[in-house]
């Protein structure tokens, strides 16, 4: 690793300050699992890094009936698939969280690392796009919000501005007939990245779907909802043959790559699978 | 490059280091301090042979800046047996030979010790999963679950 200044700010404006004065030879540490890779690697070699460890009300789980769910984005992965309320309700999230890396990475991975790398692979960004969050943006001078299927722009590329720091994610509440999965196929049971990842969330209503969301990881060059299967799933009441429908469609709106691991019309296949079973799951979660 | 004033305990022994930023924990714990039961293998977070326990939850050490560690509470294998006694995990990793080159050993011991402090009841399949992201080019992994399983039990009788 080349040698670099450490900061700890105490400020979200101090943080942002650092960044603006510094320019594109300043990074931010969260918990460093992809930071300091790159630093190993020599792929980032920033002259100034920034800890956020220090900032504080940057990391935490709240909950409430009428705002619903606040996830700082300090907050590590660990935490997220303990948190009872995160399992119970955003039931996708903590499964997301829970397929990163091993325990000892989800001691240090936080989900706004996770979300500002901009990997299009992030484990925990198909479930966030299910769950409707919205993303916090502050730089000291004033606060933004953007929904997460806003936030990326291409692979490594987020709206994330100079100066500019992810403060937290929020989800609205979620019904009681609501349920969600995220699943990622992979080789190795732990420590491998997503093939394809693909989260699913459902809110039932008298019989039918009335809501459908599908976030597709790993399968584009960010991570995107297939709409149109959704579109076939909300209104009706679910049947194998409309989840089989569901499923061409969400592959046919990914468009993966093919390369060492995988071609694209496996990937394709799996992006197919995978929407049925987390429909069939999010289906079954919503009525219990 | 400016070093950094950092002060944190490790095995209950207070530290009061100055150190490069670049500098890993794991370097820390090796370089500086000396305790070099803590191993490196991949240094990318893939292996867990350096796996130590900083404030109660384990981590890849290579993972994480030394600078970081200020304030904390480390616990190295160095740290876990007590005068004559070796602590549980390590006493079955002996009993049932969980080891054969011994470099990865320390990090599945300290990776181990974490999950059964959390929970000494942990189902097999769940043990086996948690501790996926600690790797052994040695043994096929029979004889090191056999040992957390043991050390499982003397925990839970201990209790
Ligand atoms: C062995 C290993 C296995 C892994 N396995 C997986 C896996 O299975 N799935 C997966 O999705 N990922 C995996 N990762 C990648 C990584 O662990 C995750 O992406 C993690 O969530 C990153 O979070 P972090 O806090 O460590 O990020 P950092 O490395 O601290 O930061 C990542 C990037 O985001 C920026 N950043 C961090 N926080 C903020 C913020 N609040 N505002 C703005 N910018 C910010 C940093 O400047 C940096 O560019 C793995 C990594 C390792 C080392
Ligand atoms: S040396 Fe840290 S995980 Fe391999
Ligand atoms: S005993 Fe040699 S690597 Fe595990």
């Amino acid at each position: 690793m080349r040698n670099f200044e450490f900061f700890e700010p105490k400020t979200i404006g101090e943080a942002s300050s650092l960044l603006v004065q510094y320019g594109g030879e300043a990074e931010l540490l969260g918990g460093g699992t992809d930071l300091i890779i790159g630093m190993k690697d020599r792929t980032v070699t920033p002259k100034y890094v920034i800890s956020l460890e220090k900032v504080p009300g940057m990391e935490g789980i709240t909950y409430d009936d009428t705002n619903g769910l606040w996830v700082g984005a300090m907050t590590k992965m660990r935490a997220l698939e303990r948190s009872s309320i995160v399992r119970e309700r955003y039931t996708a999230l903590a499964e997301g969280a829970e397929e990163v890396g091993s325990i000892q990475i989800r001691n240090l991975a936080t989900l706004g690392g996770n979300i500002a790398h901009g990997s299009p692979a992030a484990d925990t960004a198909a479930a966030l796009l299910v769950l409707d969050a919205q993303v916090n943006i502050a730089d000291g001078n004033g606060e933004r919000t953007v929904p997460i299927a806003d936030f990326y722009l291409g692979p490594g590329q987020t709206v994330l501005q100079a100066g500019e720091i992810l403060t937290g994610f929020s989800m609205p509440p979620r019904s009681a007939k609501s349920g969600s999965q995220y699943l990622k196929h992979k080789i190795r049971q732990v420590m491998d990245l997503a093939f394809v990842g693909v989260a699913t969330s459902v809110s039932l209503s008298n019989g039918t779907v009335a809501d459908t969301k599908i976030g597709l990881a790993a399968v584009a060059p960010k991570p995107i909802r297939a709409t149109n299967a959704e579109a076939i799933i909300t209104g009706n009441s679910v049947s194998d043959n409309l989840l089989q429908q569901a499923a061409g469609a969400a592959a046919a709106q990914s468009s993966p790559i093919s390369d060492l691991r995988c071609t694209a019309e496996h990937r394709r296949e799996i992006v197919a699978a995978l929407t049925k079973e987390t429909a069939m799951t999010a289906v079954a979660r919503a009525q219990v | 490059m400016r070093k950094h004033p950092i002060s944190f305990t490790v095995n209950g022994d207070l530290q009061e280091l100055f150190v490069e930023p670049r500098k890993t924990l794991l370097a820390v714990i090796r370089d500086t301090i000396g305790l070099t039961g803590t191993k490196e293998g991949c240094s990318t977070g893939d292996c867990g042979a350096c796996t130590v326990i900083v404030d109660g939850e384990p981590v890849t050490s290579c993972m994480m800046l030394g600078v970081s560690a200020n304030g904390k509470e480390v616990t190295t294998i160095e740290g876990i047996s007590n005068p004559g006694e070796l602590h549980p995990v390590q006493q079955a990793f002996l009993e049932k030979g969980g080891y054969q080159c011994g470099f990865c050993t320390p990090g599945f011991i300290m990776a181990a010790k974490a999950l059964l402090d959390d929970n000494p009841d942990i189902p097999e399949d769940e043990m086996r999963h948690a501790l996926g992201g600690n790797i052994c080019r040695c043994t096929g992994y029979t004889k090191i679950i056999e040992a957390v399983l043991s050390a499982a039990e003397t925990m839970r009788a201990n209790a």
